[in-house]
């Protein structure tokens, strides 16, 4: 097993020579990947090469995560401050700069590394699984970076720092470290009544040497975390201050609109590009392989010469591929309903679809890059800067150390602008190079983005349950398409005979990851299963779920109080009901109940969304809080509305007129609680996401008697007979 | 013909084609980019702005339409002494999560306000058609209320 030092994150505080100090023995992963201590460390009181603490008593801490909304910068700078015991109102948070010396992906190989074993405990925990894959990146995603960079980078790296700050005042003030109390960025020693604040203590501090293995806190004395604290990305958020990708400029720089071809991998086969050239602002019409660009001195501009080109693309060889055939494919492949045990005194089967899906972030996919000679800078928004750094080095054919990545607030991520989709930022810089030196700003239009994104893969399901006289369940098989892994497919209910097994049907419509990746589907699919096979057995869906949990404590504590919560069991109007379903995703267990009303013409209203988390321990309350309330909405727009088709090699759905989301008037109700358990700590970005559709289905199967076995529900007709 | 315009109380005069978008007017050539592109139909509302104090989606307004009146964007929102008392709630509610469709939504939520000082949510439902794709919704809904009952209050003490 690799074992790796709590050293390794921490960095080393002196300084050995000019330029950077890099590396730390001890570290069996990637020695050369993470501490990154300036030369001039000790005069900016660099205590590691997470945080800073400059003569203002300000503490500075980088965070190599992105800000997309989810307020990890915010959470990662609580876990550090807590342990630093700073004065929360003197702590910052600032992106840690695309160099490799910031890589997360470390962190997160070591999570799967054998040093927390327990948060792999069934088998191997996907979103950690992928971003291993990514080793060497500094990913946003699979909600990894409170319960990695957090628990294992951020919470070390402040208790090593408190550590040295006391061991420089107990030099100073020459009395024993262990009389000295750090509390609120201050250094005290009761007895001889001498006080410093740590701005007073840094420069000393920093040339203190590294604890290999500073004593981290009691969760019992957490005085910031489980708090409510403000985050710190929102000012800039309301006066329209904030920086996002297209919002930056630079001195000559122009426009681009692109023309993508429709079909994913074909390419441009012509275009006559004389009815652009002579349009106002127009600088030039760029030829890629796959798309064209005009280039323009104004974004407007750019995009009405497109409008006046007609170019052709060819449909690489995928023009007959349309939603039924991708459909009629995974029909095909899912074959006939597994087998059930004979003894069965009722069986049951059932069929499920899940859509293509769009991210459809608010702000569109940009990319601004100026290339000049053997040298780029690339300002981007993504998910992983040293990825996209990559990306763009070889699509220019460049040496990746020649490239400077700019990475901006997100606005939205979803999975949109993770490792290995990074395509606007290809062709980004592909149209830049075109027009070097002169940097250019490419701007995706809502189209662009809508009908050439990484979808959230279509998946289909066929299911098959058995039960006894009594009702109990002996057997439920499933076959799905699409793609799956244990996580997404795993119930954790008691039954003698579960299994679930994946067929292939290939398409080419590209994948890619998105909130909360195939449990997406597979929390639909099996969650409304179960669901069926409850009333199947003429079981209450709750009491039937909570009978098969003996064995699984923490799902049975959180459908118990998302259950109490939502007062199930008590009576409802006709046309109202609840329906319940529970998901594990990235190490947090999440229960939700949805209310629904359904009118007799069959328009549904979704009332209240209760959902019980149990994601360890929460770090930031009020963020967990909007996590969970962000994953319920998302996921509500995608289960109502939304669908990604294709005709003809290509997508349907151009733009929030066809790609609809929800509105203020539709979104519910939802109470949200935590409940804490010893289990580590567990993602929030992706987890509330999967158990509501099912939940929802359920509430209308409850309403109405209509189920619905197919996404979106708007396809699925509830009016009553 | 130049086209002239009040943003933010300063007068501008903009020598482009008269049927470009506000929005674009406003991000490229003033260089407010407070002001979000979201789906240039008009769809999404990360563009609104306030012309003469109603909201107007920006992308599809052309700026021959804002030819001698005044617009407000996010960033003139901001009275002397501070900030406006929707974005002191959106702070106190902690609103935004990605941010990007918040600023549509701040100007979106102050001409509702402006219009029905203290909305039932009804005629939130009704007023507001802003997409957020992080679902601040609940918040959004919450802090709406909290402006209009200090705002009763203040009238009524």
């Amino acid at each position: 097993m690799n074992k790796w030092s709590r050293r390794a994150f921490i960095g080393a505080g002196t300084v050995a020579g000019g330029g950077f100090l890099l590396g730390v023995a001890g570290f069996t992963f990637a020695p050369s990947r993470h501490s990154l201590v300036s030369a001039d460390a000790a005069a900016k009181g660099q205590l590691t090469t997470w945080i800073t603490i400059t003569p203002d008593n300000v503490v500075n801490i980088l965070i190599p995560h992105c800000e997309m909304g989810q307020g990890t910068p915010t959470a990662l700078a609580m876990m550090a401050a807590e342990e630093l015991e700073a004065d929360w109102s003197l702590v910052r948070a600032q992106e840690a700069p695309a160099q490799d010396e910031y890589a997360n992906g470390y962190i997160i190989r070591a999570m799967g590394g054998g040093y927390v074993p327990a948060m792999l405990g069934r088998g191997v925990d996907y979103g950690a699984y992928k971003a291993m894959a990514w080793f060497g990146l500094m990913v946003t995603g699979g909600s990894t970076a409170v319960r990695g960079t957090g628990e294992w980078g951020m919470r070390v790296a402040g208790a090593a720092a408190k550590e040295m700050l006391v061991a420089a005042a107990a030099k100073q003030w020459n009395v024993p470290a262990s009389e000295c109390v750090a509390k609120g960025s201050r250094v005290a020693h009761a007895a001889s009544g001498k006080s410093a604040s740590y701005g007073e203590l840094a420069r000393a501090a920093a040339t203190q040497s590294v604890p290999t293995s500073p004593t981290l806190k009691n969760p019992d004395s957490f005085t910031i975390r489980r708090t409510s604290t403000k985050r710190l990305d929102i000012p800039s958020k309301v006066d329209g201050s904030a920086m996002y990708a297209i919002d930056f400029t630079t001195p000559g720089m122009l426009y681009a609109a692109l023309a993508i071809a429709p079909v994913q991998g074909g390419k441009l086969v012509s275009v006559d590009t004389t009815p652009a050239d002579a349009m106002p602002g127009v600088k030039k019409v760029v030829k890629l392989d796959e798309a064209v660009a005009v280039v323009a001195d104004s974004f407007w501009r750019a995009r009405r010469a497109l409008a006046a080109l007609k170019p052709e693309f060819s449909d690489a060889g995928h023009g007959a591929v349309s939603t039924a055939s991708i459909f009629a494919a995974f029909d095909q492949a899912l074959g006939p309903a597994p087998a059930l045990p004979k003894a069965a005194a009722k069986t049951l089967t059932a069929d499920y679809r899940a859509p293509f899906l769009a991210h459809a972030t608010m702000e569109p996919m940009v990319c601004t890059a100026k290339v000049d000679g053997d040298q780029a800078d690339v300002w981007a928004g993504v998910q992983d800067p040293l990825n996209a750094r990559s990306v763009a080095a070889k699509a220019l054919d460049l040496n990746v150390d020649n490239v400077r990545l700019t990475n901006f607030m997100l606005g939205g991520g979803f999975g949109r602008r993770l490792p290995f989709t990074f395509d606007y930022v290809d062709l980004g810089v592909r149209v830049a190079q075109a027009m070097s030196p002169t940097p250019v700003k490419t701007i995706w239009t809502r189209e662009n983005d809508i009908q050439h994104d990484y979808y959230r893969g279509a998946a289909m399901s066929r299911h098959a349950g058995a039960l006894d006289a009594n009702g109990t369940p002996l057997a439920a098989h499933s076959n799905y398409t699409g793609g799956g892994n244990s996580e997404a497919v795993f119930m954790p209910y008691q039954i003698a005979e579960m299994a679930a097994e994946e067929k292939k049907a290939a398409h080419p419509i590209r994948e890619g990851q998105w909130r909360s990746v195939l449990n997406s589907q597979h929390g639909f699919f099996k969650e409304s299963f179960i669901d069926e096979m409850a009333h199947a057995a003429g079981k209450d869906p709750f009491e039937f779920r909570r009978s098969l949990l003996g064995e699984q404590p923490r799902f049975k504590a959180a459908l118990e109080k998302a259950a109490a919560m939502s007062g199930w069991g008590t009576p409802l109007p006709p046309g109202e009901g609840r329906g319940i379903a529970v998901c594990d995703s990235f190490g947090t267990i999440c229960a939700e109940v949805v209310h629904v009303a359904v009118s007799p013409e069959g328009q549904l209203k979704v009332v209240h969304v209760y959902a019980a988390i149990d994601c360890g321990d929460v770090v930031h309350l009020d963020g967990a809080t909007a996590q969970a309330e962000g994953g319920i909405i998302f996921a509500l727009s995608a289960a109502l509305l939304s669908e990604i088709t294709i005709d003809q090699g290509r997508v349907v759905q151009t733009n929030f007129r066809d790609y609809p989301m929800i509105h203020i008037a539709d979104a519910p109700k939802i109470t949200t609680a935590f409940i804490r358990s010893e289990a580590p700590l567990g993602g929030m970005g992706e987890p509330p996401v999967p158990p509501l559709a099912p939940a929802l289905c359920n509430a209308i199967f409850a309403a109405t008697g209509v189920r619905v076995r197919e996404l979106p529900i708007k396809k699925t007709p509830l009016k009553r007979a | 013909m130049p086209i002239t315009l009040t943003v933010n109380g300063k007068a501008h005069m903009l020598d482009v084609e008269p049927e470009m978008p506000l929005l674009w007017a406003l991000r490229e050539t003033i260089g407010l980019t407070g002001t979000k592109f979201g789906c240039g139909v008009a769809a999404c509302g990360a563009c609104t702005v306030h012309l003469d104090g109603r909201p107007v989606r920006s992308c599809v307004l052309p700026l021959s339409a804002a030819g001698g009146k005044s617009v407000t964007t996010i960033e003139g929102l901001a009275q002397e002494g501070g900030l406006s008392t929707v974005q002191q709630a959106w702070i106190a509610h902690q609103v935004p999560q990605c941010g990007y469709c918040q600023s549509g939504m701040i100007m979106a939520v102050a001409a509702l306000l402006a219009e029905t000082p203290k909305p039932t949510d009804a005629d939130i439902d009704a007023g507001l058609t802003n997409i957020c794709r992080c679902g601040t919704f609940a918040r959004v809904r919450a802090a709406i209320h909290e402006i209009a009952n200090s705002t009763a209050e203040e009238s009524a003490s």
